[in-house]
């Protein structure tokens, strides 16, 4: 009888963010559908209470049925037989679970039978989902390749495809190879034209595909003969109803044992093409890699708070020296930093999140008509701040999450070490979050044009301006001496104006900023809401100021020739 | 094919988490004390319900509720999870009544909701653990019943096939339509809340809900007639108010004592037979078991 969502009020707070009222209003587009459709909102409470009613069954899926069935997900996990995939009888009553809840189509517009849930409420969805099995989160999230289909197919796509992701049919995007990971230009999958037919079809070898037995997939392809880079490739939709692609095998993975991870061949695979060609890298997977990302912080975050909470739980139960050894400084502290780095990855997530609504639903009204000037600005302005905060985000949220399961186990001594306790999935499940969808390294190189560009400084400038209640004005000061520490730590790294240089201390700078952006978001959160946030906003400003200190004596008691001694030598 | 189906709910203190004050000085049971739930063997009911639903599209699903203006939460839950209407049996008249009175009241709504192939419940609810409501509305309606029904296998020829669960197995039963069935807990457990019918019936109220409190939309119950759950009185169903509620209980509680369950001293054996038989005697000497 546990319930993922009420159990945890920071969601509520989220939720009550006054930006949500602008949100709402333009992605119900001042709730006309209530005219037509039986589940749409009367206005702005009615929505806000509908995902307040919504979040509930989903708390409530994953505290009584995808939590419990986790730990059989991770023992038996999928198999596969002749080309085909089954997975784990407890991950398939999971996904019926959903289906039957219809929570399959949450972002989706209702026009496709979907919920159009913004970002907020259904990212908080993924973060209670990861929470109770990070490997399902994968499944269930790949729902989201729906929204590269809403934004650049045709009509006609739209109405095949989207109403049957919202009835539960699963999704993968196959995009990697053996010879294309981090590079995806290099991707090799041949997509070529039958004319007589009018008919794409698809030849190839994909690798690392999450879901990769999906119903529908999204696949990026080499539709340019003798083309190398990435403007040689298309994206296309494969619905395996047609047949032609088979998996070949499952990897045997660290964690996320629950999610298959497939290499697939594709034999004359009919396909069709989404948009127009040679978009597919340069245009359509950035935006779906976007959602991806998110998707990821998400997951962190979810892994974050169940590790949290498991040593948490286990330090109260513990007793040595004849007491609980929650009790014991070194291992309270530790707890802090836990509740500290969850609640600072979650602030930062539904931050990106709030801009992602901005500036997606912008987008989307203008697809129905011209926007005015002021929302044309708005839109920039939020896309932007979208595009600086996701690689951030998404790089913070999943190095806490390895943290935070490390550190779960470091709590749990010498039984977190054994396979009995669940801080041992975490660890292992936690593993992958700095690594696929671009990994951290990839993450601080979209980050750092934002260091340089300015967008970070000036989104600091905004939230120095909001006020905060005179307690909390000595925390607010100290965020100042950080940014004026980052600030000069840019002027240190950009000034001898050499490339290298900066990318040798990009995510010395990008982790600064990082700290300061947190913390104001904790600040502000506290500022509304002590109860829930003021430990954490306390104990996470300590531990920013001291990693922006560090940062800043690196790059200051070190000179630009130093780097000579890290690069590639004869010996390893 | 397509089938009416009642399903039975009520809505029972949750008497599983039970606080020091869930009892009364008097004796009785402290509402005020346990929070209202949907008694769990009726949502197993239910899922039986919304099964048939899925093999039988126009099933048409009715919740039927006897109770408090509060229970109509039973009738909205059921709407949430696929239900298709509601119908609280409410008056002041119904109050007090044991298993008899209720089952009596229970029939008349059926009756008067009219053309019914199955009328579905709970085995038992939590709060009173008779089992008998069940039964006696079927000997009531004059129509077949089944007990501890654990699945609904097949509904062909004007007859259901029911797996019983039984102490020591499980039974295959059939029965002509239409019958009442009881559900057993070990039948499967009712699906979530529909995200879509939460939205849809969350502003779903019974006609004196809307006169008591604050209503946010009030067009609405207008445009959208499936938002009025109805809400009958003994005179809508037709019903003998003598044999209704207290008056119509022959049920009369004596005397209400606390049980305190007690360890008393443990006893340690060794593993030799000599030591087990010697148990086993006194156990069988003191009634414990044979």
């Amino acid at each position: 009888m546990a319930n993922f969502y009420t159990d945890t009020p920071q969601f509520r707070h989220y939720l009550e963010h006054p930006l949500m009222k602008r949100i709402v209003e333009l992605k119900e587009r001042n709730y006309a559908d209530k005219e037509t459709c039986d589940y749409a909102p009367m206005d702005f409470e009615d929505a806000m209470d509908s995902y307040y009613k919504v979040l509930e069954v989903v708390g409530e899926i994953c505290g009584d049925i995808i939590e419990p069935n986790a730990e059989a997900v991770d023992q038996s996990g999928p198999t596969v037989s002749d080309g085909r995939v089954t997975y784990a009888a407890a991950t398939q009553e999971n996904l019926n679970a959903l289906n039957k809840a219809e929570l399959m189509g949450m972002g989706l517009s209702r026009k496709y039978g979907g919920l159009n849930f913004p970002m907020v409420p259904y990212m908080i969805s993924a973060d209670i989902v990861s929470r109770a099995d990070a490997s399902f989160q994968n499944i269930w999230m790949l729902q989201d390749c729906g929204e590269t289909i809403y934004e650049f197919a045709e009509e006609e796509q739209k109405n095949k495809f989207l109403p049957r992701i919202v009835k539960g049919e699963t999704m993968s995007m196959d995009l990697t190879e053996p010879d294309a990971g981090s590079d995806l230009q290099a991707v090799m999958l041949k997509a070529s034209y039958n004319e007589k037919e009018g008919q794409w079809y698809l030849n190839g070898v994909k690798r690392f595909i999450t879901n990769g037995d999906a119903d529908i997939h999204l696949v990026l392809a080499r539709s340019e003969e003798g083309t190398k880079d990435a403007r040689g490739l298309s994206m296309f939709v494969y619905d395996k109803k047609n047949g032609g692609v088979n998996v070949r095998r499952i990897e045997n993975k660290m964690g996320i044992k629950g999610a298959p991870t497939c290499e697939l061949v594709f034999k004359n695979a009919k396909a069709e093409l989404i948009g127009a060609r040679r978009m597919g890298l340069i245009r359509y997977v950035m935006s779906l890699m976007n959602g991806a990302r998110l998707g990821i912080m998400a997951q962190s975050v979810g892994i974050s708070e169940a590790a949290t909470r498991e040593a948490y739980d286990y330090a109260i139960e513990r007793r040595q020296f004849g007491k609980a050894i929650i009790e014991f400084p070194p291992v309270y502290e530790m707890l802090a930093n836990m509740r500290a780095k969850t609640d600072a990855s979650r602030t930062l997530l539904y931050e990106t999140c709030r801009f992602v609504d901005m500036y997606k639903t912008l987008e989307d009204i203008a697809r129905e008509r011209k926007l005015t000037p002021e929302e044309r600005a708005e839109m920039k302005y939020y896309s932007r701040l979208a595009d600086a905060f996701t690689p951030l985000g998404k790089g913070m949220s999943s190095e806490y999450a390895n943290q935070n399961a490390y550190d779960a186990i470091q709590v749990h001594g010498g039984s977190g070490y054994m396979k009995d306790y669940k801080c041992e999935r975490l660890y292992r499940d936690a593993r992958i979050t700095n690594i696929y969808e671009g990994t951290t390294q990839l993450q601080v190189i979209a980050a750092i044009r934002h260091v340089t560009t300015g967008t970070y400084l000036q989104r600091i400038k905004e939230y120095q301006a909001m006020p905060v209640v005179p307690e909390l004005e000595p925390l607010q000061r100290v965020l100042s001496k950080m940014a004026q520490m980052y600030e000069k730590l840019v002027e240190l790294v950009t000034s001898p104006k050499d490339e290298e240089y900066i990318d040798f201390h990009a995510r010395r700078l990008v982790e600064s900023v990082g700290h300061v952006i947190v913390g104001h978001l904790l600040l502000q959160d506290t500022n509304k809401n002590p109860e829930l946030f003021r430990r954490s906003a306390e104990v996470y400003i300590h531990y920013g100021q001291i990693e922006v200190v560090k940062n800043y004596n690196f790059v200051t008691k070190s000179r630009i020739e130093d780097m000579a001694y890290y690069k590639p030598g004869l010996t390893v | 094919m397509a089938f009416n189906i009642i399903v039975l709910a009520k809505q029972v203190p949750d008497t599983r988490n039970v606080g020091k004050d869930a009892m009364k000085a008097d004796g009785t049971v402290n509402r005020a004390a346990l929070a209202a739930i949907f008694n769990p063997e009726d949502l197993n009911a239910l899922e039986q319900a919304l099964r048939i639903k899925e093999q039988f599209p126009g099933t048409k699903i009715t919740m039927l509720t006897m109770g408090p203006g509060r229970a109509a939460d039973i009738l909205r839950e059921g709407l949430f999870r696929g239900a298709d209407d509601g119908v609280l049996l409410t008056d002041r008249a119904f109050a007090g009544a044991d298993t008899l009175a209720t089952s009596y009241a229970l029939s008349m709504a059926a009756k008067k909701i009219g053309s019914y192939d199955i009328i579905i419940s709970g085995r038992q609810a939590i709060d009173g653990d008779t089992a008998q409501v069940g039964p006696q509305i079927a000997e009531k309606l004059n129509i077949p019943q089944i007990t501890y029904a654990e699945d609904i296998e097949k509904i062909e020829n004007g007859k259901v096939r029911v797996k019983r669960r039984l102490e020591h197995g499980v039974e295959i039963v059939e029965c002509p339509l239409p019958a009442v069935i009881t559900v057993n807990g070990s039948a499967a457990p009712c699906r979530p809340r529909n995200a879509k019918l939460l939205q849809k019936y969350k502003h779903a109220k019974t006609i004196t809900e809307r006169q008591v409190e604050h209503i946010d939309y009030i067009d609405i119950y207008s445009s959208r007639p499936y938002l009025n759950l109805t809400e009958w009185s003994v005179a809508d169903v037709n019903a003998d108010p003598v044999q209704c509620g207290l008056s119509g209980s022959p049920t009369k509680v004596k005397k209400i004592e606390n049980v305190v369950f007690q360890a008393k001293e443990s006893k340690r054996l060794t593993d030799n037979d000599a030591e087990i038989d010697e148990l086993m005697r006194e156990l069988i000497e003191n009634h414990t078991i044979g």
